[in-house]
């Protein structure tokens, strides 16, 4: 086994704000449906959120959903879809060589604000808090629970790299192959952010939380107006296979993964510095063996913060800026920040370009930060470029981590 | 105690307790419970659940269950046998 094992894509489970199957969200992305909606949530009352729909019980007895949490239903079911799309029937796998490798920007925070809830109603007796903490708010929960469903028994954790934790996910799933500690990887990322209030209230606290009269414009990256985060709840996980593997088994190939870099700020808890962002784009770019011109797409990470946006747009100017033929959008604006679900569900948003030639726009720009623009950024409408050959999926998060991923047609 | 009085209690407790499964296993037929085979042996539930059924009673009707009596609650008659005095302490019944 070695690093130049070239390792596919042959499933996508998830589930966004706005659709539970690939086929839905990536037809709400082109239609520019977004997600987001108003939610109560505790102490801080109405909060702009993107709350997923899909069946909890479809693959998850509601025993099992009453002990787990909110990202381990999450996660099973992109799990479930996931391999259902790969087509793969676990009775035929080898269990002890599937691994499962979740990214998480946070878990726990909703578990124990749920359990001191629970306390606070029996004047904080700690006798009525819940046996099921530790195991519901151990961090590698999410990813366990799939196992536990499903009946992996090769390795399973999830991985904490803030809002880059998706594409670290996936990038632990291919690491994993190439190790050969694996032969089939589930990896992504998860988040079931909206559920705490703690998390909202801390955004808020850094006058970084979106509002806006309209929940469905809150999260407007790049635009002038915009006004902080919009926290979702979300998960897309992959299944991830050797070449070799997947054309052995006659398995469909969405695409291959042929370039990924990550790296740390080293600098600041919630500043990014786009010097290390380009960086690590570059570097991403470079491993895949490629050009920056060869990249057709480069999904941003953009969440919509005055600061944020504007590094990142420096940083990819640097890299893309030079290139008409590279199309710049955003998910984001559609899904609000998924956390540790974003990048995963990012990239997933822009597969369909391979096939179609179609790059979804970054909606709701109504007034475009100067500070912001670039010539290449596909905004409010959708635009035909033709063929698409290579996507670059950026993510970066909180404590300086970022992280990219280029993905390829497959066959090219 | 008259016995359709006793006859009642023992409903009451039963009714209880499957309250309080049907909350932990939902998923569980309950409709067919035998009262004196362990809950465990026909109920898919665990330690963890059993857990759950000792937090709802505290909960529900302030009922302490100490960890050495866990063994009377096996089955539904032990239940009723443990609980009856305990529930009416607490004016549950």
């Amino acid at each position: 086994m070695s690093n130049s094992e070239r390792i596919v894509i042959t499933g996508v489970g998830l589930t966004s704000p706005n659709g539970d199957t690939l086929e839905a969200f990536r037809r709400n992305l082109l239609n520019g449906v977004s997600g987001i909606t108003n939610i109560e949530t505790r102490f801080m009352g109405q909060v702009h959120a993107g709350v997923c729909h899909f069946d909890e019980t479809k693959y998850q007895p509601r025993r099992e959903r009453r002990r787990g949490t909110r990202a381990g239903a999450i996660s099973i079911y992109c799990a479930h879809e996931a391999l259902n799309r790969a087509k793969i029937d676990v009775a035929g796998v080898d269990l002890s060589r599937v691994g499962t490798f979740i990214g998480i920007t946070e878990h726990g925070t909703v578990e124990t604000e749920n359990e001191i809830d629970v306390i606070r109603q029996y004047d904080y007796d700690t006798k009525y808090w819940s046996h099921h903490h530790n195991p519901r708010t151990v961090a590698n929960n999410p990813a366990g629970e799939v196992t536990m469903n499903l009946g992996f028994c090769g390795p399973h954790y999830t991985i904490g790299a803030a809002c880059a934790a998706g594409n670290a996910g996936l990038i632990q799933g291919v690491q994993m192959l190439r190790l050969g500690e694996v032969d089939l990887a589930v990896a992504g990322g998860v988040s079931e952010a909206i559920g705490s209030f703690g998390i909202f209230a801390s955004f808020a606290s850094q006058n970084a939380l979106a509002r806006h009269e309209d929940p469905i414009k809150a999260s407007r990256p790049f635009d002038k107006n915009r006004n902080g985060i919009v926290v979702s709840e979300g998960g897309c996980l992959y299944v991830l296979e050797r070449l070799k593997d997947a054309k052995r088994r006659g398995a469909t190939i969405i695409a291959e993964i042929i370039g990924y870099a990550m790296n740390s700020d080293a600098r600041d808890p919630v500043q990014p510095d786009p010097e290390r962002i380009a960086e690590c784009m570059k570097l991403a770019v470079a491993r895949a063996g490629i050009e920056p011109q060869d990249v057709g797409i480069v999904s941003t990470h953009a969440t919509a913060t005055e600061t944020g946006d504007e590094l990142e747009v420096r940083a990819t100017r640097e890299v893309f800026g030079d290139f008409p033929g590279v199309a710049i959008n955003n998910t984001k604006s559609y899904i609000g920040h998924a956390m540790g679900a974003a990048g995963a569900l990012e990239l997933a948003g822009n597969l369909g370009s391979f096939e179609d030639g179609v790059v979804h726009p970054t909606i709701n720009v109504t007034n475009l930060d100067p500070k912001c623009a670039m010539r290449n950024l596909v905004l409010n409408e959708s635009k035909q470029v033709g063929r698409v050959d290579h996507i670059l999926n950026n993510s970066f998060g909180m404590l300086g981590t970022n992280s990219a991923v280029v993905v390829r047609r497959y066959p090219v | 105690m008259n016995a359709s009085f006793k006859n009642s209690t023992v409903e009451q407790v039963k009714k209880i307790v499957l309250d309080i499964i049907e909350l932990v296993a939902p998923d569980a037929d309950l409709s067919s419970v035998k009262s004196d085979v362990r809950l465990r042996d026909q109920l898919d539930m665990d330690s963890m659940d059993f857990l759950d059924i000792v937090m709802e009673l505290r909960k529900r009707y302030k009922v302490e269950v100490p960890k050495e009596d866990y063994t009377q609650l096996a089955t539904l008659d032990g239940c009723v046998e443990y609980l009856t005095p305990k529930l009416q302490a607490v004016a549950a019944l």
